[in-house]
């Protein structure tokens, strides 16, 4: 094990030269924390005995994913902190992901942030992370700030019981039959551009050069090509007996300042909430800012906006 | 005494499937036991499931007996059906006599893959429960690293899984509507939760004594 996580991004072969990407800054310091036994990669952005902010990243993204937004809530003063889920980035593969998991990973990391109220953000999935963890520790957290996180009753597809348990009955079928066989799974290898490529079907909106940038963090170069580090053993989408409005409703009761923004361009990954969805939930004084001609990773579409928006709510540090 | 023990890979764990008895009639399918939430297969087959003709096999779920604590927990009901599937993947198409949340895995398992489970037994026993149909208020647990089995972790958290009963149906309705067996679920549990309830409540879920469903399971092809 290294002493720390990789800060410098992944070299790859001989002269490939690694893609640049206009404003984005990886951290200023990396650490290992435990979470049970598992280790998660942990970076942070800005002065260490700045005012922190943790930030949780969505499903099958990973820290480096706020190399846009960090830096710049970091030279307004505050000290950014963003860490690898489990199985993600450089954190370690764990035998098993949950919810829960997540749950107390991100409180591990909470936990080296010392004993004051910390501001708490999350996108996506982590969106959903935050609002549990404001609502089973709402004495930890001075802030929350949610992007994009917010599933509700429309995030569930629109089928008939025939068809849902159709649906589902396949996907539990290929869901078991990849257990049964991964721990031989290995992810596809591919050059720079062919990894990108594939991950930009699922992000068409994003700069194709962002996410050329992001192969070099979130994966690595081996003898046979680029893959990414993910755990092959996770699958995206999955099943088990979660709804999504369960995260829509943690919202409500939320006790401390809130402030949830929503990008209205819906693509692939979205959680298809719309602003009706949102605002009969927000807890009194919540700020709500739904985002026109902004998608889902709204603080790699807009960072400068975004930035402004968190800055804004919080004030000085 | 277990008379084997096979070990069988599970993503990083190691599962241990211990062979119980051996079958006074070798034409009978292997009965496959899982346990209770905390528990561990038994060391020999129990008086109980004398009925059954076959083989008998035991799992050790994850996190329990003598298979792997993994680190870190994150456990849930569909991982330990993974673990059953494997082990039916090794046994062949098996009954399935499942106890607390061993019949909860036993019957989204029979639901999933009905070609491998040749009928379950649901009975009662610890984690028979769960979370109830809808999740609690959060708590998130820090316990201290597990120093053996059960792990601490499994115990917390299988003990709060949320089990709506439509989330059961939709792996109990095309059972019973698609099985070509008598029975493809046998219900012996005295408790019946919200989930049990609604798996009961199916037309053509059996109600009988373990002793009966075990006769009437292994008549069945």
């Amino acid at each position: 094990m290294t002493s720390a996580p990789p800060i410098t991004r992944a070299p790859g072969p001989p002269g490939e030269i690694l893609p640049e990407f206009a404003g984005a800054v990886r951290p200023d310091r990396a650490r290992w924390v435990d979470s049970s036994g598992v280790r998660l990669a942990v970076y942070e952005w800005g002065e260490p005995d700045g005012r922190p902010i943790l930030a949780v990243h969505g499903g099958f993204d990973f820290a480096g994913t706020f190399d846009l937004l960090a830096s710049l809530l970091a030279e307004h003063g505050w000290r950014f902190v963003a860490f690898d889920a489990r199985g993600h980035g450089d954190s370690e593969h764990a035998a098993l992901y949950s919810w829960g998991a997540d749950l107390r990973d991100a409180l591990a990391v909470l936990d080296t942030l010392g004993p004051e109220p910390v501001v708490v953000l999350g996108h996506s999935k982590g969106g959903g992370v935050v609002l549990e963890l404001a609502d089973a520790l709402p004495y930890r957290l001075s802030h929350l700030i949610n992007f994009d996180g917010l599933p509700s009753k429309n995030s569930a597809p629109d089928l008939t019981d025939h068809e849902r348990r159709r649906w589902r009955k396949a996907e539990i079928e290929g869901w078991l039959d990849h257990r049964a066989t991964a721990d031989t799974v290995v992810r596809k290898p591919d050059t720079l551009d062919g990894l990108a490529r594939r991950r930009h079907k699922l992000n068409p909106r994003l700069p194709f050069d962002w996410i050329r940038y992001l192969v070099t963090i979130g994966g690595r170069h081996d003898e046979d090509g680029w893959r990414w580090k993910i755990d092959p053993a996770l699958r995206p989408g999955g099943f088990g007996p979660w709804r999504p409005e369960w995260s829509m409703e943690r919202l409500p009761g939320i006790g401390v300042p809130v402030l949830g923004v929503l990008g209205l361009e819906l693509e692939q990954m979205s959680w298809f909430t719309r602003p009706a969805d949102v605002v009969p939930n927000l807890p009194p004084g919540a700020q709500f800012v739904p985002l026109e001609g902004v998608g889902h990773f709204l603080h790699i579409e807009q960072p400068r906006l975004v930035a402004d928006l968190v800055l804004d709510f919080l004030g000085t540090p | 005494m277990t008379i084997e023990t096979v070990s069988l890979v599970h993503n990083q764990v190691r599962l241990a499937l211990h062979r119980l008895r051996d079958g006074r009639d070798a034409r009978t399918r292997p009965l496959l036991v899982l346990h209770g939430l905390g528990e561990r297969a038994p060391d020999a087959a129990p008086a109980y499931l004398d009925p059954w003709p076959g083989p008998i096999w035991g799992l050790d779920f994850t996190g329990h007996g003598q298979s792997t604590v993994p680190s870190g927990g994150g456990y849930t009901a569909e991982i330990l059906m993974a673990d059953a599937y494997i082990a039916l993947a090794h046994l062949g198409p098996s009954t399935v006599v499942g106890r607390g949340i061993g019949a909860y895995v036993g019957v989204l398992l029979a639901g999933a893959r009905p070609e491998v489970v040749r009928g379950v037994l649901l009975t009662d026993g610890p984690g028979l429960v769960g979370g109830g149909i809808r999740p609690a208020s959060p708590y998130v647990a820090r316990p201290e690293v597990s120093s053996g089995a059960p792990d601490a972790l499994a115990l917390f958290e299988l003990s709060r899984d949320p089990r709506p009963p439509d989330y059961v149906l939709d792996f109990v309705r095309p059972l019973m509507q698609e099985s070509q067996l008598e029975a493809p679920i046998v219900v012996a549990s005295v408790n019946r939760p919200e989930w049990l309830a609604a798996v009961v409540a199916e037309p053509g879920v059996v109600e009988t004594s373990i002793a009966d469903g075990l006769a009437l399971l292994a008549r069945q092809g």
